[in-house]
């Protein structure tokens, strides 16, 4: 019972807390940034390879690239604001941030209380194996060993999906799942495409490139609800950048892999 | 606490339970069986062999004591494909478990030789039996005889060493609490009845290596019943 009343009162704290804040960013954010000169992003701090601090201690890392083209376009300079994936949307509802581009997915949650934009990043889970293993489908997997991490989301997705002929091995950690597909001990991985950019970062002699999906769930810009001119601009740049081959450009660089077409 | 106790996935799950038995009984008979061959073997070696044979078995039985298993294990899975050795999961966890037990057994049955009265060798020369005779009969097995209860702990400790093997996804027993209690998040009854059949487990390998010493040594049925 004493937990419950204390949720309910950090509840209503956030609440008293979130709500003036959303009314300060009713003024129309676009002019506000035009007018402030700074576009302030709230980018993940440690969540490489979309946000991390780098050995010269700058953030770093896709979103931090994708923030920085955003404000370019628009005409100003970025202000980097480090924030964890706790409290992203609360640092937005506040104002403390115009743009949340924080390896942010959708759902019905967050569409509730923000906006999204189009996605700008893809982020799945998917059966990875090396170029010359012929697998475009889960039935392809009958005959292969797939590599995975025992408990999580691929682990339960692939279990529905693969057929029975697939032997799946279910490793403690992404650590034990990378060093069984680098050492050879599977065919094939499934996993998340950010593990698979992390393996691909080593340069190893197997590259895991993308076979087929098992969850999509790609991310997008955040902003606050009710800022059409906002989200038309960020749209817009980012349709821009999806067409000019700049957005591919950070995807290839961060993630090891082109963009993918249907994004 | 108002902790539910929920058992129903037994119904759900008991075949990756009985694979996971399976598995470890398995792994601890092949380990034990070539392991304490091979301890004998080092053993042999390290005491009567000859010289030139000494220093290689202590550098393998000092490497693999005073190493943690689990290295040696992911060594030989995710190190050796390197050399284009690949094991899959089983033959790397038994080669593992073999080449542990052969040290440590190796140890524990050097101690019984060199326990043997110096008196038993000479008895055997008078008699004008062949080294390997004297080895067998009048040193070998009443060295085992003596180091016998040390011998099964060190197979019964293997056995429950083998636990890390779900960590190269061998489908052990503790493979299948792990596995049931991510898919069901009963943790509390799953790793219960991982326990309860660890400890029965380990006290049917003590009775039965019990029962095998009495069957091998002779004279230990002097007296004993």
């Amino acid at each position: 019972m004493q937990r419950r009343t204390f949720l309910g009162l950090a509840l209503a704290v956030t609440i008293s807390y979130a709500l003036p804040g959303a009314n300060v960013a009713s003024a129309n954010a676009l002019d506000t940034i035009a007018s402030s000169g700074t576009l302030r992003v709230a980018v993940p701090q440690d969540f490489p390879p979309f946000g991390s601090v780098g050995s010269d201690m700058a953030p770093q890392g896709y979103d931090i690239d994708m923030a920085n083209l955003i404000a370019e376009k628009l005409g100003v300079k970025t202000e980097i604001v480090p924030v964890t994936s706790a409290n992203r949307i609360p640092y937005l509802q506040t104002n403390k941030v115009d743009l949340v581009i924080s390896s942010l997915g959708k759902n019905a949650e967050r569409d509730a209380v923000i906006d999204f934009s189009t996605p700008y990043a893809p982020f799945y889970n998917g059966v990875f194996a090396p170029a010359d293993v012929a697998i475009s489908s889960a039935a392809d997997l009958a005959g292969k060993v797939v590599g995975v991490t025992r408990g999580s989301i691929e682990d339960l997705e692939l279990t529905k999906v693969a057929p029975s002929e697939a032997t799946i091995k279910r490793y403690e950690d992404n650590n034990g799942t990378i060093s069984a597909f680098l050492s050879g001990q599977v065919d094939a991985v499934a996993t998340g495409n950010v593990v698979a950019a992390a393996i691909i970062e080593r340069n190893p002699p197997k590259r895991p490139e993308p076979k087929f999906l098992i969850k999509n769930s790609p991310c997008y810009v955040g902003m606050n609800e009710n800022e059409p001119a906002l989200m038309e601009k960020v749209n817009a740049i980012i349709a821009e950048a999806k067409a000019d081959g700049s957005l591919n450009a950070i995807s290839e660089k961060w993630l090891g892999i082109k963009l993918p077409e249907d994004l | 606490m108002n902790y539910t106790f929920n058992f129903d996935w037994i119904a759900q799950y008991y075949p990756v339970i009985l694979k996971g038995i399976a598995i470890t009984l398995e792994l601890t008979l092949v380990g034990a069986v070539i392991g304490v061959g091979l301890g004998i073997f080092c053993a042999w070696a390290r005491t009567l062999g000859p010289s030139w044979l000494r220093p290689p078995v202590a550098v393998y039985v000092e490497l693999i004591r005073n190493t943690p298993f689990m290295v040696q294990l992911f060594f030989i899975f995710f190190g050796l494909p390197a050399l284009g050795i690949r094991l899959g999961e089983l033959p790397a966890a038994n080669l593992a478990m073999i080449i542990n037990l052969g040290a440590y057994s190796c140890e524990i049955i050097r101690a019984g030789i060199e326990a043997t009265p110096k008196g038993q060798f000479e008895a055997g020369h008078a008699l004008a039996l062949r080294p390997l005779q004297i080895f067998w009969k009048i040193i070998l097995l009443p060295a085992l005889q003596r180091i016998w209860p040390a011998l099964s702990s060190q197979i019964v400790i293997v056995m429950l060493g083998s636990a890390v093997v779900s960590q190269i996804a061998a489908e052990d027993i503790t493979f299948a609490a792990n596995f049931i209690q991510s898919r069901t998040f009963r943790a509390f009854e799953a790793y219960f009845v991982t326990t309860l059949i660890y400890l029965l487990l380990s006290i049917l390998v003590r009775k039965g290596l019990d029962r095998l010493g009495f069957l091998l040594f002779p004279s230990s049925r002097v007296g004993s019943r």
